[in-house]
């Protein structure tokens, strides 16, 4: 072995070694076309369903607004209510021109709309670079020309054109419903903006974790935490404080679609990605494939875990402390909120609107009942991905060792059914009590505590419907149990367009969140809350028992 | 090289270091993973047109050295050249001139296995294409099946001829026998052969003995993250002993004290030992003193090379003098 090996290749005339430097950013990035052939071979159906469903979304909603609302009078009628709810307000976003037939039939997919963008662009990065690593499919690809940056920059070349052409079809699928053109196109391009922001979000935690859950969980994390300051700022009287201004969501809002078309807005979410993108490539140049910021620590070197329950808590029990935790936060952030809906009873107009609805209580209750209605389905999401574990334990090939043992199928099952049913209401216990807390102490008035927690005990039955659904899928229709995602998908959709959209009744029937009861508490909760439970018993038993006839693996 | 008058090309510096060196040197590599430490000072050379044996056990570092050549896992420090350039930079030139076979192949459940077989063949520059349907043929698989219905050996196969009908000059191959069936492995010997014929280099990572023993050219044998033993299989067999078994017409005593003879064994008129090198002639010497009627010798196994590099507990160089049998 020669000397001239060690460290930098110093027997390499300096000419030549700098022209192998110089071409580090092309030998980074080679290979990300066929990495972009592969993402698009593989997400292409999805994907199109997903693009496709959100600009329809969009249009039917436009449709339906540009027929409720004909006149001008009857629109600064239903923004000013808007206005003056501070839970919509939290929810949504402001209406900044009454007036705007545009504004008022996209004010429910402003902000929410780019938080969903937002989650799929996210979720597509991760899919096709920490994912593939962590599954080992990139280092069976290492062998061939392929730069250390190519499949994140395959990544973010598909999650970035899905945002364009997703915002097209949007701006198109609205201009169609009869809304303003030049709002139309800011209101895509704010789609695409929003998806481009969170597809650079993606690209940095991607980098940190070595789990593809992980990085998902602490991009959602940063999605929340963008609604959240939104939310809050956008309260704050005449609306939007500063806070609103620190987050890409809120940007979404500011661009003021259909109320002056704000267009320079939408170069802040470009800038950002500008930033996050760079540094992603940086950190991924600089580490090795696979691993994370942080590396494996040893751990015993003797198990106590003690049974197929002890398992599925170890498996499942840091993820659900981590969503506790999140639900915590959001329950106080949500309670502190509750002190700016008296303010908002300071206008007249507000209070006139207000006191024909039943006074200042209903405002509060509509409040809580909204929160904890988004909250409500957070945890039925939470119970999806705790008992999809199921399939993926299975389908991971994890299952198997596990029967050969003296552990039933029933007893293994009921594990991860348990964490599911029990997870969600120790979620909402959580956001039940912290929000009341938070609510009681900032309308000075204990008695709000005990109303609080019981709309989000109500919210329990419905999430455990959602529970036993995969169970069934899983038992039934094993390949099919990711299904349930879509389900969730149609029932929160029919919940908030259903009436917009004119959906026949016995369709949002079909939603269990349709049946979860609202404020005042009356002896009428018990009817609905018992059949809901008993429906999520009847699902659970009966995957159960498909389950238990089944092959495996299937 | 082509025949004719033709003016003798001009090498440059870069092109002449690749023609001096071998297509792998690594000197003194250094990799941690926290508190652990993968490679702890590995030397290895890989030479042109060699099948080149790597040897390890379990967790040794097989698997992070063929990384680091790769440039997927960055050394710590060392020095690390593949065919002559940095693998971590040099990507592009690099892997048009390699491939790899990794230890877990992984596929993608909804992509066929002819699917994933051509894209990492676009991904290494093209494959052949007749000799990529000659080895769909020869490995018996079928191309049109998603990869979730495939078994271990049937996703092993799909790695193994996505890179074996590549025009690669080095193949970087990590136990790349595992999960195929005895006569899928007579096939991929008989692939191996056909590659060291065209002349290029193999590296087969493997703890499969009689694998490596009846492919490599040269072996080493890594440990702990460094390379104990390399040369060529007779060059390793010259470090050990040879096992001898002799019917003599009487014993002669003190055989056991005979300088490089050990472990003597004697039952009736039959004696057998284990021989070092040196040991052979005086061993002879007094057998043939003694009336030998018959006599075999047989050279050491790679599994007894390797067992006496693992079989003891402690440090490897040492156990080479006072070795313990299993």
């Amino acid at each position: 072995m020669s000397d001239t090996l060690t460290g930098t290749p110093a027997g390499m005339p300096t000419g030549l070694r700098r022209r192998t430097r110089a071409g580090t950013l092309a030998g980074t990035l080679v290979g990300t076309t066929r990495m972009i052939g592969l993402a698009g071979r593989r997400d292409r159906w999805l994907l199109s369903a997903w693009l496709i469903g959100l600009a329809a979304m969009a249009g039917v909603s436009a449709k339906a607004t540009v027929d409720l609302y004909p006149d001008v009078a009857s629109r600064e009628e239903a923004a000013r209510s808007i206005n003056a709810s501070a839970a919509l307000v939290a929810l949504y976003g402001r209406i900044y021109d009454p007036g705007s037939l545009g504004e008022v039939s996209m004010i429910k997919l402003t902000a929410f709309g780019s938080a969903l963008v937002g989650v799929l662009m996210l979720f597509i990065v991760v899919r096709h670079t920490r994912a593939e690593e962590e599954e080992g499919r990139l280092e069976l690809l290492s062998g061939g020309r392929l730069g250390h940056g190519a499949p994140l920059a395959a990544a973010l070349v598909l999650a970035d054109g899905a945002s364009l052409l997703l915002g097209l079809l949007t701006a198109a699928a609205l201009a169609g419903a009869g809304l303003p053109v030049a709002g139309s196109v800011a209101f895509g391009l704010g789609w695409t903006a929003t998806g481009v922001a969170f597809a650079s979000v993606g690209a940095v935690v991607a980098q940190v974790t070595t789990s593809a859950r992980a990085a998902r969980g602490l991009g959602l994390v940063v999605l929340s935490i963008a609604y959240a300051l939104r939310a809050i700022g956008d309260l704050a009287e005449p609306g939007p404080s500063w806070l609103s201004w620190l987050s890409p969501i809120g940007w979404t809002q500011q661009v003021r679609a259909f109320a002056g078309d704000r267009w320079w807005v939408l170069l802040l979410p470009l800038a950002l990605s500008a930033l996050l993108v760079p540094a992603a490539f940086v950190l991924r140049v600089r580490r090795d494939l696979g691993a994370g910021l942080l590396a494996d620590r040893p751990g015993p070197a003797r198990g106590s875990i003690d049974g197929v329950r002890d398992l599925a808590v170890r498996l499942q029990g840091r993820i659900l402390l981590g969503w506790a935790v999140g639900f915590a936060i959001g329950g106080v952030l949500l309670g502190s909120i509750a002190s700016s809906i008296t303010d908002f009873l300071a206008s007249d107009s507000a209070r006139q609107f207000f006191s024909k609805l039943g006074g200042s209580q209903s405002l509060i209750d509509s409040f809580i009942g909204a929160e904890l209605g988004i909250l409500g389905a957070i945890a039925a999401a939470y119970g999806i991905s705790a008992a999809g574990r199921l399939r993926t334990e299975e389908v991971e090939g994890h299952v198997e060792p596990l029967l050969a043992t003296t552990t039933t199928r029933l007893r293994w099952a009921a594990s991860h059914v348990t964490v599911a049913l029990l997870g969600v209401v120790i979620l909402m216990v959580v956001a039940g009590v912290a929000m009341g807390t938070a609510t009681a102490l900032a309308l000075h008035d204990g008695a709000q505590f005990g109303r609080v927690l019981a709309v989000a005990l109500a919210q329990i039955p419905a999430a455990w419907v959602m529970t036993g659904l995969v169970v069934t899928l899983f038992g039934w229709a094993p390949r099919a149990t990711p299904a349930a995602w879509g389900v969730f998908a149609v029932f929160l959709t029919l919940g908030e367009f259903g009436v917009l959209w004119n959906a026949p009744a016995w369709l949002m029937d079909l939603s269990p969140f349709q049946h979860t009861p609202r404020l005042p508490v009356t002896s009428g909760w018990a009817l609905p809350l018992s059949a809901l439970t008993l429906v999520a018993a009847t699902l659970v038993a009966a995957g159960l028992a498909g389950w238990r006839e089944r092959d495996v693996p299937a | 090289m082509i025949a004719g008058p033709s003016p003798l090309p001009v090498i440059d510096r870069r092109t002449y270091r690749q023609l001096m060196t071998d297509v792998v040197e690594v000197s003194g590599a250094v990799k941690r993973f926290g508190s652990v430490s993968a490679l702890d000072g590995l030397d290895l050379s890989v030479r042109q047109g060699e099948v080149h044996g790597f040897l390890g056990p379990n967790g040794a570092g097989k698997t992070t050295t063929l990384r680091v050549l790769l440039g997927i896992v960055r050394a710590d420090a060392g020095g690390i050249r593949v065919f002559g350039l940095d693998p971590w930079w040099d990507i592009p030139t690099l892997h048009a001139r390699l491939a790899y076979v990794p230890g877990d192949v992984a596929l993608w459940p909804n992509l066929t296995g002819g699917e994933v077989i051509d894209l990492i063949g676009h991904l290494e520059g093209g494959h052949d294409a007749t000799r990529r349907d000659r080895l769909v043929e020869m490995f018996d698989l079928d191309p049109t099946k998603r990869a979730r219905s495939y078994s271990k050996g049937n996703r092993q196969k799909v790695a193994l001829i996505g890179a074996l009908a590549s025009r690669a000059e080095l193949f970087l191959l990590d136990e790349p026998t595992s999960g195929l069936d005895p006569l899928m492995e007579d096939t991929f010997r008989r692939c191996v052969r056909e590659l060291r014929d065209e002349g290029r280099t193999v590296l087969l990572s493997s703890h499969i003995l009689s694998e490596a023993e009846a492919l490599s050219d040269r072996i080493s044998i890594i440990r702990g993250g460094t390379v104990v033993e390399t040369g060529t299989l007779d060059q390793l067999r010259h470090l050990t002993r040879t096992a001898v078994t002799a019917d003599v017409a009487a014993v002669p005593p003190g055989l056991d004290r005979l300088p490089g003879v050990h472990d003597v064994e004697v039952a009736g008129n039959r004696v057998s030992a284990q021989v070092e090198p040196s040991g052979l002639a005086p061993l002879l010497q007094s057998l043939a003193a003694a009336g030998l009627h018959t006599l075999t010798s047989h050279p050491p196994s790679l599994e007894e090379l390797f067992l006496r590099h693992y079989g003891a507990v402690d440090d490897g160089v040492a156990d080479a003098e006072g070795r313990e049998r299993v």
